[in-house]
């Protein structure tokens, strides 16, 4: 499938560059039709790998990229189910997105998340899949799960910890703060910072120029300097799955789905 | 260093010119989010200007139960 137009998301490929959009409102929450969208994308990567260099994940959301998970959803879900079956939909949702996250990251392409607005939790996940990070100034990163008195899910930490210094994944992770783009590119995090409005387009430049190299080189470079750090990514599931066991997650679910704020992401 | 009440003018004009208000029109002392009509989200772009503006680093979580000009520009002198 050359082209697709989903409920939440749509690809089209050409010129040797994929671009993948996400288009859920309110702010791109990843539930389980975006999820299944992402799950139709990695079964074409196969075969649009043929003809494409690079990839370009990006938001048509004035809001931002992603804002996450879709809390209001989980907690939807889960309120009722007698605590098995609650923490297996849980692992099963982990383990599909796992997939999708470890497609993507292992894809035989240069993949390049162009960031707006907020990339927060799973969205901020999502980016970090990728192999490059080009914000607009205006987008912010942040994992605010401790809040909900959770961790990650998505390949988060793993992947955080793959890039920068472990005192950076301590910071964000144990204060649950918001950063802006230009401290995420001091960090290491983010490869380019652009002007407003402006990081799709620098994203599918900065593809573009990628997908001059040799395929086989570009693909080398990258299984060489970005192995995916399984047996992390197994632990963050247990670890996620025993903590969502606990009352307080529930509790604090609760408090989110029910806000009256569209978008409840402040602390 | 920026004095508190230069501090405090400088808010009041990034806060207008981002939300297109006139300047005129906000005072030290309003709520910011009933005075602007904002959400946590639009508060977050505002945080991001007076980080760029400023020079500064100003986490989210100092910014809590934070809904006016002057105690944000209290916090923002704090960092100067």
């Amino acid at each position: 499938m050359k082209n697709f137009q989903g409920k939440t998301l749509s690809w089209r490929a050409g010129d040797g560059v994929i671009e993948l959009v996400l288009d859920r409102a309110p702010c791109n929450e990843i539930g389980s039709e975006t999820l299944v969208e992402l799950e139709k994308f990695t079964a074409a990567l196969e075969s649009l790998k043929k003809d494409a260099r690079a990839l370009v994940i990006s938001s048509e959301r004035k809001e931002g990229f992603s804002a996450g998970a879709d809390l209001r959803e989980l907690y939807e879900r889960s309120r009722d189910l007698p605590p098995a079956e609650k923490n297996a939909g849980v692992r099963d949702f982990l383990l599909r997105i796992h997939r999708v996250m470890n497609a993507l990251d292992a894809a035989p392409l240069v993949t390049i998340a162009a960031v707006h607005g907020v990339a927060f939790g799973g969205g901020f996940e999502l980016a970090l899949a990728c192999d490059l990070i080009v914000a607009d100034k205006m987008a912010r990163f942040c994992f605010p799960e401790l809040r909900l008195g959770l961790i990650p899910g998505f390949g988060g930490i793993p992947r955080l910890k793959r890039d920068v210094g472990n005192a950076v994944v301590r910071d964000l992770l144990l204060t649950g703060r918001s950063i802006n783009a230009e401290k995420a590119r001091a960090a290491g995090l983010v490869s380019q910072v652009t002007a407003e409005g402006d990081a799709a387009r620098v994203a599918r430049s900065t593809a573009e120029q990628a997908a001059k190299f040799d395929r086989t080189a570009a693909i080398a470079a990258k299984r060489f300097i970005k192995p995916i750090p399984e047996e992390d990514l197994r632990r963050e599931i247990d670890i996620f799955c025993e903590l969502f066991a606990q009352p307080a997650v529930e509790a604090g679910l609760r408090k989110f789905a029910e806000s009256t704020d569209p978008l409840p992401y402040l602390p | 260093m920026n004095m508190p009440e230069e501090t405090l003018n400088e808010i009041l004009r990034l806060a207008a010119a981002h939300f297109h208000v006139s300047r005129e029109q906000l005072h030290a002392d309003d709520d910011f989010f009933a005075k602007l009509g904002i959400n946590s989200l639009q508060a977050l772009e505002l945080l991001t200007r007076i980080e760029q503006h400023f020079h500064i680093e100003l986490p989210d979580y100092e910014l809590q139960g934070v809904s006016d000009f002057r105690t944000l520009a209290s916090r923002i002198q704090s960092r100067l």
